[in-house]
């Protein structure tokens, strides 16, 4: 990645491989992903299951499971993550690093009050006594349009709505001000209207504190909402990193090209068919040699037995915008492949 | 909370009354009654034996006697033992089954707890493989097979400890009997408290708490120790009603002096009213233990606390 | 791939599964062991079970004339006593496992079927005899009806099967409200070839795990019964009353209760075993 921008870059993820210990062999989570998050901006990372998504923001915060083998490298502002004393991650985790997980049901522990779990980060990492942290607690779901802050603080988990769990893991993430923002899915499990709700609230918060964001998730008509760049992961690989309008006006892998024609839209003409990347994505065990996407890709030819690398995408007008195909040239009508 | 309590208590008559009145049936319908085991009597003596223990009633009218004084409290008077009602025998007994059997849960969730939660800190390797295969062994090994092994081992041949003879009875006679009675749960629970633990810290919330970046500490006391615990709140149940019963056997075993012996003497001498108050006392005991560990059950978890 | 083909697949998964370990061949080793020795032993031994030998009295196990297992108070040759013990538990468990299985799977499968009132009827009925303290009211049945094997039999698969009740119930419900009881519902699918095709497999699986694991429960009881006097009766010997006769003498002659305790706590240990690896196979947590 480029070097003149490390210094720029708040989160630098570099050749992050996940493997996990399976039953008959070991299990590749993630192969090799590198990227960076820049200071106020948001990147949103794509893919569908299993692509290795979560994995990502858990290998960040060093929350993997137990059996998890990691290499490569993780450096937040040039400090190095991967392999630190659990300490020093304690120290980072809410205060600097905040995560806000996928199942808000799951992920809150069903045996305390809301009250007790969102302050609990804040009275250790920041040393707030009980009644600042509450208020805080309470100015924060306000935040996050949550009404009756108060009521909310005294119940338990099971008795919010879906809507009102998620905005609870937010502002649970927010209670200390951290720098960095990673999200997981945050509006997969909402309707519609709720969705466009808690983007609003991300939208006003970055405008207001200038925090980054990582926002990971499989639909991409959200991230037009609210990222800055997008990264398209697929088979535990980034395979299209580029300024999100680039991104979507003019994709460069085939693959990011399938996903946007696959999202049916209310100016097409009528389909027969909902459109579709006929096939399926590998699964974590299934260990390809070259290109993953080569089954499923309209493009493939003899080059692609080899596993392209991320390199930059050749063309001069655009900086920063980065692509592993080999597919090579001036950016084809790369949607029409799939027509 | 309290007519959910109510509740219970109301709709365990009718369970009380099922067991009264099969145990009422069992005894009345086999042949054989309390006094035919005694020296041959005069007939004249053994109506008037009958006629005071009501014996001479029709049989609908003996169940009707013992319903309406059971709803006074009044088990009846023993038959094998004159003189002595049936209360006054329980009152003699219960407390010895209540100390050994209170131990031996006492033993039972300690010991098993601790030895759970060291299996689940290191899962898969010795601290965790070795007390797991010594749990099986705990658990498949009987409690009459165990007793008198314990004796064998600690009173006879190691002097230790007091085998039996119960003469008046000290704490350490207690001690064998509570050990041999907690053995399977001891097993049971240490398994079962390292599989809730292994889920547990396995669960998404603990994730949660750990990306807040709170210390090991608070993880597992806050986080992770109440619904490790659920699992053994349930448990408790069936285990307190097993304890129960099985001290019949630990007693015949001992030879302690509680209600446990009188049960199966009682059954073999058609001592009618002792065996049906000992089997709803029993019974009893089983329903107002199942009711107060529901009853922790929903204190401890908000989920089916609010339902209700 | 046929409906057949994935059956077959997913049986030797199981299979797999179950065997991974080499605890579980030693077990099913052993339990074959023992259950050829049971059957095998009384036919060829010179000994039987009940004939007093006086000259004989408690001698110790040795290799002389074959009494591997020394003999008794009354010199009767412990092996053939032993194994005759065997042979009782292993039948107890067998015949008592299959009744308490029948009733339970019947009365767990009918509330989950039918649902609604009829469940809670049952459950409710399930819940009752819950609280009523069976092993008394097992053994007054014994006491007072002249203790015959039959009536042990009866006596502990009435107790068993309320575990198996409601697991089944459970099981059903949970069959029941799948979505694909739904969609072969919608394509058109009748009952029988609904039962037949997706109930009963998936019923089959857990109660086999659980028939294993109450086969050890009803041995230990009926072992219970014995010690206490009350179930198989002299000169017949099960383990629980040879582990009583050795009991009262274990003081001078401690093989007499070792032997037999021996040998049920085998048993015993091997099922629980076997049914607790079952339990895996069948539902596997990947750590």
């Amino acid at each position: 990645m480029s070097t003149e921008r490390e210094d720029q870059a708040l989160l630098s993820v570099h050749d992050l491989a996940v493997s996990y210990h399976g039953r008959h062999g070991a299990v590749a989570a993630l192969r090799g992903v590198s990227l960076e998050l820049r200071a106020r901006e948001c990147l949103g990372v794509v893919g569908e299951s299993g692509c290795g998504k979560t994995q990502l923001l858990h290998a960040v915060m060093g929350l993997c499971s137990g059996g998890a083998q990691l290499q490569g490298s993780v450096r937040y502002r040039g400090r190095e993550l991967l392999g630190a004393p659990p300490a020093t991650l304690a120290a980072l985790r809410g205060r600097r690093l905040a995560l806000v997980f996928q199942d808000p049901l799951s992920a809150l522990n069903p045996y305390l009050r809301i009250g007790t779990q969102l302050c609990e980060g804040a009275r250790r990492q920041l040393g707030l006594t009980r009644r600042d942290a509450g208020r805080r607690a309470s100015a924060l779901l306000d935040t996050v349009q949550i009404e009756q802050p108060a009521l909310r603080l005294r119940q338990y988990p099971h008795e919010l709505s879906g809507g009102m769990r998620q905005r609870v893991m937010i502002a649970m993430a927010l209670m200390c001000d951290p720098e960095v923002l990673l999200l997981d899915e945050p509006t997969t499990a909402l309707d519609v209207t709720v969705q466009a709700q808690v983007l609003a609230v991300l939208r006003e918060l970055r405008a207001r504190t200038g925090m980054a964001m990582i926002f990971v998730t499989h639909d991409l008509s959200v991230l037009a909402a609210i990222a800055d760049r997008v990264a398209v992961m697929y088979a535990g690989r980034v395979v299209e990193l580029a300024p999100a309008a680039q991104l979507y006006a003019a994709p460069r892998h085939p693959y990011t090209a399938g996903l946007l024609h696959s999202m049916p839209r209310l100016d097409a003409p009528l389909y027969e068919r909902l459109p579709a990347i006929p096939g399926q994505p590998p699964r974590p065990g299934d260990d390809t040699v070259g290109c993953a996407f080569a089954p499923r890709c309209p493009l493939v030819h003899a080059r692609c037995a080899l596993m392209p690398a991320l390199r930059a995408a050749n063309d001069l007008a655009v900086g920063d915008a980065w692509v592993a195909c080999h597919v090579d040239g001036p950016p084809q009508r790369l949607r029409e492949i799939w027509t | 909370m309290p007519r959910y309590v109510l509740r219970r208590l109301l709709s365990a008559i009718p369970t009380l009354l099922l067991i009264a009145t099969l145990a009422f049936a069992l005894l009345h319908l086999t042949p054989g009654g309390p006094f035919d085991s005694e020296r041959s009597l005069v007939p004249q003596i053994q109506h008037a034996i009958e006629a005071r223990y009501h014996l001479d009633e029709p049989v609908w009218r003996q169940y009707l006697r013992y319903l309406s004084d059971l709803a006074r409290g009044d088990l009846g008077p023993s038959f094998q033992y004159r003189d002595t009602s049936v209360n006054q025998i329980i009152a003699l007994g219960l407390p010895i089954d209540l100390a050994v059997g209170g131990c031996a849960i006492g033993f039972a969730l300690l010991v098993g707890g601790a030895i759970g939660l060291l299996a689940a800190s290191r899962p898969g390797t010795c601290r965790d493989r070795v007390p797991m295969t010594l749990s099986m062994l705990g658990m498949s090994v009987p409690t009459f097979v165990v007793a008198p092994l314990l004796i064998l081992v600690f009173a006879m041949r190691l002097h230790w400890l007091p085998a039996g003879d119960w003469v008046g009875g000290s704490w350490r006679h207690l001690l064998l009997p509570a050990l041999a009675l907690a053995l399977p749960y001891t097993a049971f629970i240490a398994r079962l408290v390292r599989a809730s633990a292994l889920e547990v810290m396995g669960s998404a919330y603990i994730r949660t708490a750990r990306a807040k970046g709170l210390g090991p500490m608070a993880v597992l006391l806050r986080h992770a120790l109440r619904p490790t615990l659920m699992p053994l709140v349930s448990y408790l149940g069936p285990a307190l009603a097993g304890v129960l019963t099985g001290s019949i056997v630990i007693e015949q075993v001992f030879g302690l002096p509680g209600i446990g012996r009188f049960f199966i003497t009682g059954a073999l001498n058609r001592d009618y009213t002792l065996v049906m108050g000992l089997t709803l006392l029993y019974g009893a005991l089983i329903i107002l233990c199942n009711l107060l560990v529901d009853l922790c059950y929903a204190w401890l978890d908000p989920r089916v606390r609010l339902a209700q | 791939m046929s409906a057949a083909a994935t059956m077959a697949g997913s049986w030797r998964q199981f299979w797999q599964r179950f065997n991974a370990r080499r605890s579980t061949t030693v077990a099913l080793w052993t339990l074959a062991l023992i259950v050829a020795a049971t059957l095998l032993v009384p036919v060829f031994s010179p000994y039987d079970y009940s004939t007093p030998a006086w000259t004989r009295i408690f001698t110790a196990p040795t290799w002389r004339g074959g009494q591997l297992f020394g003999t008794d108070a009354l010199g009767r040759d412990l092996l053939v006593r032993v194994m005759w013990g065997c042979r009782i538990s292993l039948l107890v468990g067998l015949v008592a496992s299959l009744v308490s299985v029948v009733i339970g799977v019947l009365w767990g499968a009918t509330a989950g079927y039918l649902g609604g009132r009829s469940d809670a009827l049952l459950m409710r009925a399930v819940d009752v005899l819950y609280s009523v303290p069976f092993i008394p009211l097992v053994i007054v049945l014994n006491v007072l009806f002249g203790r015959h094997l039959l009536l042990v039999f009866a006596g502990i698969g009435a107790v068993s099967w309320l575990d198996i009740a409601r697991i089944v119930r459970g099981q059903t419900l949970a069959i029941r409200n799948r979505e694909y009881i739904d969609a072969a519902r919608a394509l058109g699918v009748r009952a029988p070839a609904m039962i037949r095709r997706h109930v009963i497999p998936n019923l089959l699986g857990i109660v086999i795990v659980y028939a294993t694991l109450t086969v050890p429960a009803v041995i230990l009881f009926e072992a219970l019964l014995s010690f206490l006097g009350l179930g198989v009766q002299a000169p017949l010997a099960s383990l629980g009353s040879l582990v009583a006769e050795g009991a009262s003498e274990m003081q001078a002659n401690p093989y007499l209760l070792i032997i037999p305790a021996l040998l049920l706590s085998l048993i015993v240990l091997c099922l629980n075993h076997l049914g607790d690896r079952l339990r895996d196979a069948l539902d596997p947590h990947e750590h």
